[in-house]
């Protein structure tokens, strides 16, 4: 049993948590903005990891120790300690006005101590830079002069822009490919880029491209930075994480190529829209009408394979699992699974066809934010809720409330699900505080119908398995260990 | 100094420190940043996040709400979510951008006990101090507001003086940054009451804001970190309460401080029954001349080499010593029974705030990896967080000793029990 905050002055109930039925949401956002929670659920990489994925790159954060304490750990935590330096922003520089001079002689200082000087060097800013209107120009020119022999970029912690342009998400996955330099194309060479994770070889898109007998670059499977340089002999640039897409713009504008941003969705139709344009501007077969019948047929095998299995398990998802949560539930919604929760701030907008068909045909599903406040509580909540209806054993009891039931029912699956919960996601896992779980993040590298049928053995994986939901969700940056490839 | 760490990693930082020290008691905590602090916070300097539901959180604050100094957003969400969740007192901590727009902790914090009905404070952190910093001035502003003003040690709780009794104790600074969750700060308690004293209150592991409030009570602070040091000012100049500096680390030193202690107490017991005012250890110790706070006289310190004097190898504090690197209570309290009890020079190379006259002359302040390197220079051993070992000289043994406030929760699993286990250390000798 989890432990209670004894000084906790008012103890909350499962009702109290905030939620809202899909009816009732606005696009993009259910939920008004306020002060922000952080789950332990941290499997989601940040800036640190995915720099990291260009091979032999030194990363240089300038920022504030309070700053740096965070990115400096995650380095720490994935053993990348000696591609990482840090300069600190202290208070006398924000009165001193010597903020270049503190960025060019801080780096300049660590490059000159290092064993040997990176071929590439990635130098992070911070929200004291924007706000002092530090001349970054300035500092790229002076060590671009100081360090001829060494490609910089400049990378950005600057989450206080968040709402402001590029996300700093979108914007650390645009400065992967800004060290790219301009070389003679091959028209039968193409880049994945903007994943942190790699594609899976089965995947729809791998097999695409490797049938048609094309050159597949992918940083993630770069080990020099030799090899990085050269995605840029690349004609097509793929991305298909939603936030990799103005980075493949930008790739597209500065060293020519087309940038063609595949759709990540577990819609059937959608999915082979984007891939017949995709096989459009690669010139290449797009899939037959057999095949896809047959894609669709597997499809519908193992997603009934699965409903078998699990039957009328209550089932949740957190936007961590992939780009399109609301439509994996649409997927499990209409073929019968018991999807009770999706847990996301906002929706996305590549996932408004299947929020508002939510809205019309499942509208009891409830949406959980992640970051309210009163998400604090969820978590014991929940596990208190599940121990009392078994009875304090702990043992998952029989679920209280039928899903298609009224008002009332509603109201009681708002206030607890004592059924053990699946979980699609590390954040709905924790929530739900629940050993069943699909351990993956940011899509895990699945795409096309492959991204419904490895969801379906992941979701019998998670079913049959329970995993250590708390050892597990806690790691940083799942999957991180490619970034130390050699 | 190009305050640069090309190596090693970074200190957890003042904002912090704030959240650390007021996480167990009730509150709710708000760090004033856009993003990030939250999540580097629970990740990497709060063990305790996922067992214990604290309500600690971030503003999410956006570059148009600093720059148009929209504070009333931040009032609103604070308002809004106090009253559902029902603090008992509400924090807000600064970081970066707050530092830079200039916003003014103390009048929105006011505005916000005004608008809500509970205590509030601001604490004007930055972000670039280190959390000894934030986590002073939060136990500060407890003391101030919760336990200054209630009835003292020299009233007693049943108004007469007590003379009888146990003499009663506040531990001040216990952080799980510097104490982690293995048991330490449970450890100095038991450490106390086996002394003969009776522990009031642990600021901040394990006590609630009650008990907390109930300081004044105390004959003695002992402040086993550099954190407790603000409260323990506050404590001092509300009751005249005395306070010891120094963890219980090694065989010798711990029954030097509990018998120091206790001397001291009963020199300011007498002076009270003589109707003499509430003085504090210090006057006391010099013969009840009125002190500063400032004017104290640390408790620990074995001072054995002091004097110039070589080990009898010949060591001294430029060849062949010990370095502790680290928070500078626990640091000087390990460097005083490394001397003690193994004979060997040891000087302190303090990395976090730490008053000068809590150290010694042979002690360094050392905030950077260019002020650590060259102080390394003729060390026999190093003693320190496993992240610092590449800056360490090769000549020198590494005694690696794990600290949550500069490598998080990497090596938490083997940080050992100092004050149980002394020998984790001292057996390298």
């Amino acid at each position: 049993m989890k432990k209670v905050n004894e000084r906790q002055n008012r103890k909350l109930t499962a009702g109290d948590l905030p939620h809202v039925r899909i009816a009732e949401a606005d696009f993009p956002a259910p939920f008004r903005s306020g002060l922000e929670y952080s789950s332990p659920a941290r499997g989601t990489w940040n800036i640190v990891h995915t720099g990291m994925l260009i091979p032999e790159a030194h990363e240089i954060f300038v920022c504030a120790a309070g700053c740096l304490r965070g990115v400096v750990l995650t380095a720490a935590e994935m053993g990348a300690q000696d591609r990482f330096s840090t300069v600190a922003v202290r208070e006398n520089n924000l009165l001193d006005g010597d903020m270049e001079d503190l960025v060019i002689e801080g780096v300049t200082d660590i490059l000159n101590k290092l064993p040997e000087i990176p071929p590439a060097v990635l130098v992070y800013t911070s929200c004291v830079h924007h706000f002092t209107g530090t001349d970054l120009d300035l500092i790229y020119r002076t060590l671009r002069e100081r360090f001829p022999e060494t490609d910089f970029t400049d990378c950005y912690m600057n989450p206080i822009m968040r709402k402001s342009g590029l996300t700093p998400d979108q914007l650390m996955r645009s400065r992967l490919y800004m060290l790219l330099h301009e070389r003679a194309k091959r028209p039968d060479a193409v880049a994945i880029i903007g994943n942190d994770l790699p594609t899976d070889e089965d995947s729809d898109l791998m097999k695409a491209l490797r049938g048609a007998g094309l050159k597949v670059h992918e940083i993630t499977s770069c080990r020099t930075y030799d090899e990085y340089q050269e995605m840029a002999e690349s004609s097509v640039y793929i991305s298909y994480y939603p936030d990799a897409a103005p980075g493949g713009d930008m790739l597209a504008e500065r060293l020519g190529g087309t940038h063609f941003a595949l759709k990540f969705s577990f819609d059937y139709d959608e999915i082979d829209e984007t891939f017949e344009e995709l096989a459009k501007v690669l010139g290449i077969k797009p899939r037959s009408i057999e095949e896809t019948a047959s894609l669709r047929k597997q499809c519908e095998e193992e997603i009934e394979k699965t409903k078998e299995l699990i039957g009328s398990t209550p089932v949740s998802i957190d936007y961590t699992y992939c780009p399109r949560p609301f439509g994996l539930a649409k997927l499990l919604l209409d073929h019968g699974f018991r999807v009770e929760r999706v847990y996301a701030d906002s929706i996305p907008g590549g996932d408004r066809t299947a929020f508002e068909a939510l809205k019309k045909e499942h509208p009891d599903m409830l949406i959980y934010p992640t970051v309210h406040a009163g998400m604090r509580f969820a978590n014991t909540v929940n596990s208190e809720r599940a121990a009392d209806a078994s009875g304090g054993t702990g043992t998952p009891a029989g679920r209280v409330a039928d899903a298609s039931g009224g008002a009332d029912t509603l109201a009681k699956r708002a206030a607890g699900r004592p059924q053990t919960v699946l979980a699609i996601g590390q954040k709905a896992a924790y929530f739900d505080d629940t050993d069943r779980f699909v351990n993956i993040v940011e899509g895990g590298g699945m795409i096309g119908y492959e991204a419904v049928t490895r969801t379906m053995e992941l979701i019998r994986d998670a079913y049959t398995n329970s995993k250590e939901m708390k050892e597990l969700v806690q790691v940083k940056g799942l999957g991180c260990g490619i970034c130390n490839r050699q | 100094m190009k305050q640069t760490a090309t190596r090693i990693s970074t200190y957890s930082a003042d904002v912090m420190g704030v959240c650390s020290a007021l996480f167990e008691l009730g509150g709710m905590t708000v760090m004033h940043d856009a993003s990030g602090c939250n999540s580097t916070y629970t990740t990497h300097d709060e063990p305790r996040w996922y067992d214990m539901d604290s309500m600690v959180y971030i503003s999410g604050i956006s570059e148009m709400e600093a720059i148009m100094g929209d504070d009333e957003k931040l009032a609103g969400d604070i308002a809004d979510a106090a009253s559902q969740l029902d603090p008992a007192f509400i924090a807000i901590a600064g970081t970066p951008v707050p530092a830079m727009t200039g916003f003014d902790f103390e009048a929105v914090a006011g505005l916000i006990e005004q608008r809500t009905g509970i205590p509030c404070f601001g604490f004007p952190t930055t972000g670039m101090n280190t959390y000894i910093h934030g986590a002073s001035m939060a136990l500060a502003g407890i003391a101030e507001r919760f336990a200054a003003g209630r009835p003292g040690a020299a009233a007693g709780r049943d108004g007469h003086a007590p003379q009888a009794a146990r003499p009663r104790v506040n531990i001040l600074g216990l952080t799980p940054l510097d104490f982690s969750v293995n048991g330490q700060d449970r450890s100095i308690a038991e450490w106390l009451e086996s002394e003969g004293f009776t522990v009031v209150s642990k600021w901040a592991m394990g006590s609630s804001l009650e008990e907390l409030s109930r300081a004044g009570e105390a004959d003695v602070n002992l402040v086993v970190s550099a954190a407790g040091l603000g409260a323990a000012r506050v404590l001092y100049e509300s009751f005249g309460t005395p306070y010891a500096v120094g963890v219980p680390v090694g065989n010798e030193l711990p029954g030097l401080m509990a018998d120091n202690i206790k001397i001291k107490i009963k020199e300011c017991r007498e002076r009270r029954s003589a109707g003499g005012q509430a003085g504090s250890f210090e006057e006391a110790g010099r013969g009840g001349q009125a002190g500063s706070f400032e004017e104290a006289e640390i408790s620990v310190q074995s001072g054995v080499f002091c004097d110039g004097r070589q080990s009898a190898d010949g060591r001294t504090y430029e060849k062949g010593f010990a370095a502790v690197i680290g928070e500078g209570v626990t640091s000087l309290s390990l460097a005083s029974t490394i001397e003690l009890e193994r004979g060997i020079p040891a000087k302190v190379l303090c990395a976090t705030e730490c008053p000068e006259d809590i150290l010694r002359e042979c002690d360094r302040i050392t905030p950077d990896e260019d002020d650590i390197i060259p102080e390394l220079e003729g060390a026999a051993f190093v003693i320190a967080d496993p992240l610092y070992r590449p800056i360490v000289p090769q000549g020198a043994g590494f005694i690696a000793l794990p600290h949550e406030a500069f490598s998080g929760r990497i090596y938490r699993d083997v940080i050992p029990d100092l004050i149980r286990d002394p020998g984790a250390i001292l057996d390298h000798f």
